[in-house]
């Protein structure tokens, strides 16, 4: 039996009761409890069922490193899979429920699995591999899928809320236990601005638990002093439930804050991620015990003896009432006394060292413990639950001796410090014999920016088990009551010589169900490497990530392949140290904020008027506005015959807009464009083309020279940026001595499109005092004055093929025009028109699109371009990569216009398909097409496309593939669709 | 996650706040310049275990470019720098030297 | 123009950290040689105030002269004034090399107030804004969550935020998310 004590329980509240629900059932804790106590006190032994067998497993741990109790917890928007029951505390109104079996913990059909164990050895799912298909299908799938995951899948979004917060001081301290004070306190001291970070609600780690006394006063008494002491000092931060879970490059932390788990109040964010830049980390994340590794060491009551006295001294609660301790070490004798001294039984403690403990070992056997040593633990006897051990010598192979009665097992193979987070950057580590432990190596600590170490360890962390080298560590001399130990003996299989019945019952891990005789037997399988092991083992890889299994999986590893242990390695330790919440790396960024949404000024209008909207960068373009009753194709086409007929009204707000100035602007543009600018006439518009340095076009556009030494660049939508940062490269980078100036002003602007042959008609009813003739505003250049009441700017070019104005406004006045325009050309027919519109309009005239036509290796001698090409520089990037031999052969594929033979509408991303096959077995192709569209101007099927030497085959019928493996038949025709001479843009 | 000091703004800027730019100090070749060494300016990139002079743009921040030396490796930075510059300056070289003695950059070796 | 808005029109959310956007205001980005006399004087003709020094700022509680980059300035002044002053500028520069551009709608402006106001920045960027540390005076250049902004901090204690205008939304919705969450409880 499990129960709570009537004492004892140093962090429970007895006044304050609260009710949780587990499986259905309600029960009863403290605040403080954590559910793991809760449940011990509630005779609540198995906790559910491990991953591979469905075994029954209890609680191992008291703490992080509990591989078996974990739970369901929460309910709809709070259901979460996997949480810990021993760091998970309760509240009233928790609910929970066991994971991995069916129907029910009690009864669990999966259990059948432990019965054909044999065919479930190491390796399992590698040699599954193997089989032929039909064994997939029929027999391992099913079974894999059945067993695969240990909690359920949240089905409901997640109800809480979640945030970061960047955090920068000089020192981290990681672990409040009394190293972790020690180290705070002195850094502190020592003026430095000191962040600690405590995992748990509670401070003082393991010297409060054992009674420690320092200098005179209780471990206790001497926590809360320092703690005190800490809380005083404004240049030292201190805080509780929150995890260092990483250290990154840089002194980089994540720590991992829990701010209402553990309350019934639920508001406010759930999680907060600390971003934290510390200029050292000191780790004070203490040592964890061990498990031994003997036949049923998973019972249900088996459990570490330190934990089985944190239940007693934390929480009052008694693991079982009659206990049996089995150790390699002194530590684990503080358990037999303690329970001892609470009124528990202990029948014996089993001490596989011949010699035995040191003094602690007399107190013990004063209170009446039965000392065996040099025994061992042949075996647990129970199934559900512990009910007795069968003893034996530890140097045989399992003869048992004699039997004991108990209901609890307290065990301890000794302690591996907790060496994680000094890992997580490559500290590396040392192995020692006499302690059986990996210890940080402090010469080769992980390094920083400076090259030096940032990252040290202290107390436990560093290998020191007493209170008082803890403290010594620390920088602290003190005295203290403890008493010498004797050496601890290392114990990896118990008893030394058990054969392969006991082997196979000899867990390592208990979350993946991995025994000793697995990784024997992937030792005997050629699995020399540490790292091999793990992955063919599952060894370590569940959600506790070994932090029981790795050291005893290491060592029986090393003795099957006759090496040492440091021969053999550890696995890499990675973030997070524990799980963490994927909210809490979300943080604010979800709903609206999950990705910030770049709006023109036009937005709201078009969002109530229909916009079906398309994402362009991290721009939102409306693709077409749709009416009533109308498909988006009926839209488009609607919105197309009114540009052709009427005057239509365009968002162009979000094209790129840099100002580009400075005495050597000229000079600077000619390099980036193809074409030559500094020529262009002041009030003058000139389309350009931009390549890399690889020769392929980047980006296309506008430029207007604004005055001597000024002018606009237009980019494409979302283009804005990079080349803005292009050219800031070049100017910053390559021509320093230019005198030239940038500035990205594309925000603000809003520019509107009204194109369609009614465009001036609709701009003259505004009024203003601009002269928008024929005459008095000629193709490709701009005015500025007033448009109405408006300040604007307005450029005579055209994308459509219309006559065309593109009308721009500080984006302040952006939402009033577009409005203004809407109103005045109601007579005049006016409509908005969307970007779907757009580009059939454009593809009707045959102008291209970056990003269309181009895909990263076009060059625009490729898409006939050459005019668009200053032969009259020396130099422009892109240049001299576009005369290497493969750029300048005559067989690279070529724009042409596209007319299908049916009319139809050649798909998507089809290709021209070339007599025979490539040397990888492919189909040859001759060409491809970049844009298609069914235009409705025209009243078929459009495209342009590549071809080779396409240019050359005019007339010349090619055919395209479709998916289904039928062929388009098209003619190969000019581009130019629409208005071949230009007439319409030009009245 | 790095943090590299930009030398225009002093900011010590988290990687985040950087945008990575490859290897610093290419030398443009262009119109007039053999294949070989255009192919050198365009592709051929040191990719080093060890000590590396790269780009980095205070993109979250000043919007300057900038030069470091960093340990590919251990990532060390021995020094940030202006980009207005052809070769790695002394100070930089000096802390490079103080930890690989024998170090020197490809174009003085 | 009757007709201007700023990109969220003043939209405020008020609590023990209020977040607002400041409406329509002037904003001027000058690039120019700082050790130049004639730009340097330029800069004090037209504002009153001297060029700041490297990540600082000067003000005379109307006009706002910040520190961008080593070449850039960014001026910040009532909304109505910006055109007379983009226009002395030229005046006064015509002949040097400068660039001159009234940024004003392309901007959104944010001022952040309130107990934990530093707090509420840290949840967003990697600055450390603790009392101490990012200090009055101070000009910051970042990002807010996924976007770019600047950041500076007035004596009475409140931040002024400032982001592009096609994120004003996202920026205003991610602060006062923030603000709303409450304190840390550090700075
Ligand atoms: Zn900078």
């Amino acid at each position: 039996m499990s129960t709570r004590l009537a004492n004892s329980g140093r962090l429970i509240d007895r006044s304050k009761p609260v009710e949780f629900k587990f499986n259905g059932k309600r029960f009863k804790g403290y605040e403080g409890d954590t559910l793991a106590s809760a449940l011990f006190a509630n005779d609540q032994m198995m906790v559910g069922r491990s991953f591979k067998y469905h075994r029954p497993r209890g609680v191992v741990a008291s703490g992080a490193e509990e591989p078996n109790a974990l739970f369901n917890m929460g309910e709809g928007g709070r259901f979460e899979p996997n949480q810990r029951a021993t760091t998970q505390e309760v509240f009233d109104g928790l609910t929970i429920r066991s994971q991995n079996h069916w129907p029910s913990l009690e009864f669990d059909i999966g259990a059948v699995n432990q019965l054909f164990a044999r065919w479930l050895p190491a390796g399992f799912y590698y040699k599954m591999f193997i089989h032929p298909r039909p064994f997939w299908k029929h027999v391992y799938e099913p079974f894999i899928r059945q067993s695969a995951g240990l909690g359920q899948v949240p089905q409901e979004k997640d109800a809480d809320t979640y945030e970061h917060f960047y955090y920068f001081c000089d020192v981290l301290v990681v672990g409040g236990g009394i190293a972790g004070l020690a180290a705070a306190l002195k850094e502190g001291q020592a003026g430095k601005k000191v962040l600690l970070l405590e995992q748990t609600a509670d401070f003082g780690g393991r010297a409060v638990v054992d009674g420690v006394e320092i200098d005179g006063k209780s471990a206790e008494a001497w926590v809360q002093e320092t703690l005190a002491a800490l809380n005083a000092m404004p240049n030292v931060t201190v805080r509780n439930r929150n995890m260092a879970s990483g250290v990154y490059d840089h002194g980089y932390v994540l720590g991992y804050e829990r701010l209402t788990d553990h309350l019934s109040d639920k508001s406010g964010p759930r999680h907060r991620l600390w971003r934290i830049r510390a200029g050292h980390i000191i780790t004070a994340t203490g040592a964890i015990e061990r498990p031994l590794s003997f036949a049923g060491n998973d019972i249900p009551g088996v459990l570490l003896a330190a934990a089985v006295r944190d239940y007693v001294v934390n929480w009052g609660v008694s693991v079982g009432d009659r206990t049996v301790v089995v150790t390699n070490n002194d530590d684990a004798y503080r358990t037999a006394i303690v329970l001892k001294n609470a009124g528990l039984a202990v029948p014996a403690i089993i001490d596989a060292r011949a010699s035995g403990a040191g003094p602690i070992a007399a107190e013990a056997e004063k209170l009446g413990i039965r000392v065996l040593k040099g025994k061992a633990i042949a075996k647990v006897k129970g199934k559900t639950r512990v009910t007795g051990v069968k003893v034996c010598l530890q140097a045989g192979e399992g003869s048992v001796i004699e039997e004991i009665a108990c209901d609890c097992v307290a065990m301890s193979g000794g302690w591996s410090p907790v060496v994680h987070l000094w890992s997580h950057c490559g500290g590396k580590l040392n192995w020692d014999e006499d302690l059986a432990m990996f210890r940080p190596d402090p010469s080769r600590a992980p390094t920083g920016a400076d090259g030096k170490a940032f990252v040290s360890t202290v107390g436990s962390a560093s290998g020191y088990l007493s209170t008082a080298d803890v403290l010594k560590d620390a920088g602290l001399e003190v005295a203290t009551n403890e008493v010498a130990a004797a050496p601890l003996e290392p114990v990896w299989l118990m008893p030394q010589g058990a054969g392969p019945k006991l082997r196979m019952k000899a867990w390592l891990d208990y979350q993946n169900d991995v025994k000793v005789s697995d990784v024997q037997l992937a030792a005997r399988e050629g699995y020399e490497s540490v790292e091999h092991t793990k992955r063919y083992t599952t060894l370590g890889m569940a959600t506790d990530q070994g932090k029981l299994s790795n050291i005893n999986g290491l060592a029986i590893l090393s003795k099957s392949l006759d090496a040492s242990i440091p021969n053999v390695g550890t696995t890499t330790f990675r973030p997070p140290y524990t799980p963490i919440s994927l909210g809490a790396i979300t943080g604010a960024a979800r709903d609206e904020l999950f990705q910030p949404i770049h709006k023109t000024p036009m937005f709201d209008w078009h969002d109530a008027n229909g916009a079906d909207w398309e994402p362009v960068g991290h721009w939102r373009r409306t693709y077409a506005y749709v009416r009533n009753g109308e498909s988006v194709h009926d839209a488009v086409n609607r919105e197309i015959l009114n540009v052709r007929e009427n005057v239509g009204t365009l968002d162009a707000s979000t094209l790129g807009k840099i100002i580009v100035k400075g005495p050597d602007a000229g000079k600077f543009l000619d390099m980036l464009y193809t074409n030559m600018m500094s020529n262009l006439g002041v009030g003058k518009c000139r389309y350009g083309l931009m390549c890399n340095e690889n020769g392929f076009l980047s980006d296309d556009g506008v430029v207007v020279r604004l005055a001597e030494d000024t002018w606009l660049c237009h980019t494409t939508t979302g283009g804005a940026d990079r080349i803005h940062g292009w050219m800031e490269d070049w100017l910053q980078c390559e021509w320093w001595d230019w005198k030239v100036y940038t500035a990205n002003v594309t925000e603000q602007f809003a520019q509107i499109a009204v194109a369609g042959p009614k465009a001036r008609l609709l701009l003259e009813k505004l009024g203003g005092n601009m002269d928008l003739s024929k005459e008095g505003f000629p193709f490709m250049t701009y005015v500025e004055g007033k448009l109405g009441e408006f300040d604007a700017r307005i450029f005579r070019i055209s994308f459509s093929g219309e006559l065309s104005y593109e009308v721009s406004v500080p984006a302040s006045q952006g939402a009033a025009l577009w409005a203004a325009l809407q109103e005045a050309g109601k007579d005049l027919g006016v409509m908005p028109y969307g970007t779907e519109a757009m580009h059939i309009l454009r593809a009707e005239k045959g102008f291209i699109m970056i990003g269309d036509e181009t895909d990263g290796t076009i060059i625009p001698q490729d898409l006939n371009l050459q005019w668009a090409i200053s032969k009259k520089k020396e130099d422009y990037l892109g240049k001299r990569a576009q005369e290497r031999s493969f750029m300048a052969s005559p067989d690279r594929w070529k724009l042409v216009g596209l007319e299908t033979l049916d009319g139809s509408v050649i798909p998507d991303g089809s290709y021209v398909p070339a007599p025979g096959y490539n040397p990888n077995g492919q189909r040859n192709v001759q060409g491809r097409v970049t844009s298609t569209y069914y235009s409705p101007t025209l009243k078929r099927g459009i495209a342009m496309g590549l071809v080779k030497h396409g240019p050359d085959r005019m007339g010349e019928v090619i055919e395209f593939n479709r998916e289904d493996g039928t062929m388009v038949k098209a003619k190969i025709v000019d581009p130019v669709f629409y208005d071949k001479d230009g007439e319409k843009q030009n009245v | 996650m790095l943090l590299l000091q930009c030398p225009y703004c002093g900011v010590n800027a988290e990687e985040t706040e950087l945008a990575a730019g490859g290897e610093a100090h290419l030398k443009r070749a262009t119109v007039g310049d053999s294949d070989e060494a255009f192919e050198g300016y365009l592709f051929m990139r040191e990719n080093k275990k060890g000590v590396h002079l790269e780009r980095w743009r205070h993109a979250y921040g000043c919007g300057k470019w900038f030069l470091a030396a960093r340990d590919t490796a251990t990532l060390e930075v021995f020094g940030t720098y202006p980009a207005q510059t052809t070769e790695p300056p002394a100070d930089v070289t000096e802390n490079i030297r103080a930890k690989y003695p024998d170090w020197s950059w490809k174009e003085t070796a | 123009m009757s007709n201007a808005v700023s990109a969220l029109n003043g939209k405020t959310a008020t609590g023990p950290v209020t977040v607002q956007e400041l409406g329509l205001t002037g904003m001027v980005t000058l690039r120019g040689d700082f050790e130049d006399e004639g730009f340097a004087a330029a800069v004090t003709q037209l504002t009153g105030l001297q060029i700041p020094d490297v990540r600082q700022f000067q003000t005379d509680g109307v006009k706002t002269v910040l520190w961008m980059s080593p070449d850039e300035l960014l001026v910040v002044l009532p909304y109505a004034e910006v055109n007379a002053f983009v226009a002395g500028m030229n005046d006064a520069l015509a002949g040097s090399h400068y660039l001159v551009a009234n940024v004003s709608d392309a901007r959104a402006i944010f001022r952040v107030s309130g107990d934990y106001a530093g707090e509420v920045l840290g949840k967003n960027a990697p600055v450390d804004f603790e009392a101490s540390q990012f200090v009055a005076g101070m000009v910051r250049r970042s990002r807010v969550g996924q976007v770019a902004a600047a950041y500076w901090k007035l004596d009475d204690g409140s931040f002024r935020v400032v982001c592009f205008r096609s994120v004003a939304e996202y920026v205003f919705g991610l602060m006062a998310t923030s603000a709303k969450a409450g304190a840390v409880g550090v700075y």
